[in-house]
């Protein structure tokens, strides 16, 4: 498979009591064509902040400060502003995880959809207008000629996220970034969803950045896994290897505090504290205060990279020592897909 | 819609026959016709005198329902003049309070119409503007121009204008007004671009807020993520969704055009609604302020249906039932 986007050594910074704060910090990772990348990780930890850092959306006063983003080979932080628009929505579109609030409340369902549609390619209104009647059908909208002259707040939720898909995917693009897409929906909903896109993928052959903290949905849908924690990402490879044989105690704390890997009875395993508030981060590795394997070298050294396969690393001092505790399977093998 | 215009309208009603209530509590209860006789022909006259001024003016019944006068008498009749739109005669001068109404109405549209319109041609593109420029020194520097502009009187406004434009450098006449409209607008400029320079601070101001509280929502997000420019996103996207909250403002001052400005027309001589109110307070002629205040509280009820009306319109969410 091809490479499509690489990212290297990314670095956003928001300033924080007259301190900039990386709150996404030197994250590196790539994604091939066809894939699914599942960035993993709490609340708070940077998942939302990488995917907006892609399309260089970071809000006010929050900057890129530095790493490259390249698309084929073409770095997106260098392209110009106009350049930078063409990509948006043209080959890298981005839906959110608030269905509810994320379309235009005054303006119908269609007219966002062709408006998506006519800031990349000159067609006419009509063509559009058919055009996005299509994209509806493609992504499961019932009865789609009404749709089309509803407002969103005559939508359900499940209904205006599959109209933000159907705008994401008018233009085609190359990688859909879906951030936590099915997290405000119902369980059911989130199904239907998380299927559709994966067949999508499939038809228009286009790339998934995948944002959630549900490991659920990851092993469903992802071919690959990084796991983010306090700004970093702390282990990324293989679905298979990251959620079968964990190598970073973090990733190992969070499948075991999986409800379908527990012991019925017992009281679900916990990863003791809380994420430090970015303000609180360590200098060393940003999970010491809560790892049970933190040495004095985890608190003052970030660790780097340690390679256990091609496609599965992981940055913990205790990995590269050899003291981690073994691969923890989260995952059972060969789980349905 | 049209059920609920009516029952709005039948609020409406209500909210009125509670304002000419405080109204008659106020101009015969507190200030009682005596005091207003006293007022308008002087202390030192005899109570023939007083009592026959009350005669004329319609003042001699007794204020409350009582036996014998349970129709006659001058809550009823307070009640009756105003409804009817039956207005009666000045206190002060004698004459008929329609006629100076009609009079001094197009005076104060000639004035009021502009400048409003000219207002939000000017502060809302401004508005956009600055907006757009958010966080930056453009932004910055607009801001801190509508706050100086917002910061200074009005009256520092008119006096400096009529000095420096009208006295020293003789552009356009210091005040005045004349019926003849090629004549008229060389008087109207002075005040115009006063009202304009002094309101247009908290116009400007206001409007940013909103546009800038409308580009931090998801939308607008969304807007940005398929590829909308800046432009286009304040253009398409915020303006549409910001005239809810600017509607409020708008459509509210628009019955508020019929009865003048109080302090431009009377620095400025010119001899609207605004003018007439003020001289009205000035003379201590409380038929006609009694008049201007039930017109004012009528334009206002009707601008509170009107504005709900507009929400209709630039918000489909929003059902009139």
């Amino acid at each position: 498979m091809s490479r499509l986007l690489s990212v290297e050594g990314l670095t956003t910074r928001f300033p924080l009591a007259g301190v900039h704060v990386p709150i996404v910090d030197e994250s590196t990772f790539a994604i091939d064509r066809g894939e699914v990348l599942a960035l993993v990780g709490e609340s708070g930890c940077g998942k939302s902040m990488t995917a907006l850092s892609i399309m260089r959306l970071v809000p006010k006063p929050g900057r890129i400060h530095s790493g490259r983003v390249e698309l084929l080979g073409r770095d997106l932080l260098g392209l110009s502003v106009t350049e930078m628009r063409a990509v948006r929505g043209g080959r890298i579109s981005m839906i959110f995880q608030e269905p509810m609030t994320s379309l235009n409340p005054v303006m119908r369902c269609g007219d966002q959809v062709v408006e998506a549609i006519r800031l990349h390619d000159e067609v006419s209104r009509k063509d559009a207008l058919a055009r996005c009647r299509e994209l509806f059908v493609q992504v499961g909208i019932p009865d789609p000629d009404a749709r089309l002259r509803a407002y969103p707040h005559q939508l359900s939720g499940g209904l205006k996220q599959r109209v933000m898909i159907a705008m994401a995917l008018s233009t085609r693009p190359e990688l859909l970034i879906a951030d936590e897409p099915t997290t405000a929906l119902d369980v059911t909903i989130q199904a239907q969803i998380l299927r559709q896109l994966l067949e999508l993928r499939r038809e228009i052959g286009m790339s998934i950045l995948l944002i959630t903290h549900d490991l659920g949905i990851v092993n469903e849908l992802a071919d690959r896994v990084a796991v983010m924690y306090a700004g970093r990402i702390i282990e990324q490879g293989e679905r298979t290897d990251v959620l079968g044989r964990a190598l970073h105690p973090y990733t190992q704390g969070l499948l075991r505090s999986m409800p379908a890997l527990a012991t019925p009875g017992r009281r679900l395993p916990e990863i003791p504290g809380v994420v430090p508030s970015p303000a609180e981060w360590p200098m060393g590795c940003r999970f010491a205060t809560r790892c049970q394997l933190a040495e004095d070298r985890c608190r003052r050294e970030v660790p780097g990279a340690t390679a256990r396969s091609d496609n599965h690393v992981a940055s913990c001092h205790a990995v590269e020592e050899g003291r981690a505790q073994a691969p923890a399977g989260g995952e059972p093998e060969g789980a349905a897909r | 819609m049209l059920a609920y215009v009516i029952r709005r309208m039948a609020y409406g009603v209500i909210v009125v026959l509670g304002v000419l209530f405080f109204l008659f509590l106020l101009f015969f209860t507190v200030t009682s016709p005596d005091d207003v006789a006293r007022k308008a022909l002087g202390e030192r006259v005899p109570e023939a005198v007083v009592e026959q001024w009350k005669v004329n003016h319609g003042y001699d019944k007794p204020l409350f329902p009582e036996p014998g006068a349970w129709t006659d008498n001058m809550l009823v009749e307070h009640y009756r003049r105003m409804l009817t739109f039956d207005f009666g005669r000045s206190d002060a001068d004698d004459t008929p309070i329609a006629d100076r109404l009609r009079a001094g109405v197009g005076p104060s549209l000639a004035l009021t119409v502009p400048l409003f319109t000219f207002s939000l041609l000017a502060s809302i593109p401004l508005a956009l503007l600055v907006a757009l420029f958010r966080d930056t020194y453009i932004d910055r520097m607009g801001v801190v121009l509508c706050v100086l502009a917002m910061s200074v009187s009005i009256l520092l406004y008119i006096i400096g204008a009529q000095y420096l434009i009208g006295r020293l450098l003789h552009w356009f006449p210091i005040s005045g007004f004349d019926a003849d409209p090629r004549v008229v607008v060389r008087f109207l400029a002075l005040p115009l671009l006063v009202g304009l320079v002094a309101g247009i601070g908290g116009d400007v101001r206001f409007y940013r807020t909103v546009f800038i509280e409308e580009s931090n929502t998801d939308f607008v997000r969304t807007a940005r993520a398929k590829g909308c420019g800046e432009a286009r996103i304040m253009g398409r996207h915020v303006l549409r969704n910001s005239l809810i909250p600017i509607l409020t403002q708008v459509v509210l001052a628009i019955p508020f055009l019929f009865t003048g400005s109080l302090l431009l027309e009377s620095f400025f001589g010119i001899p609207g609604l605004g003018a007439i109110t003020v001289d009205a307070i000035n003379g201590n002629d409380f038929s006609v302020l009694r008049t201007m205040v039930y017109i004012g509280s009528l334009l206002f009820v009707g601008g509170q249906i009107l504005t709900d009306l507009s929400y209709g319109l630039v918000d489909p969410r929003v059902r009139l039932e």
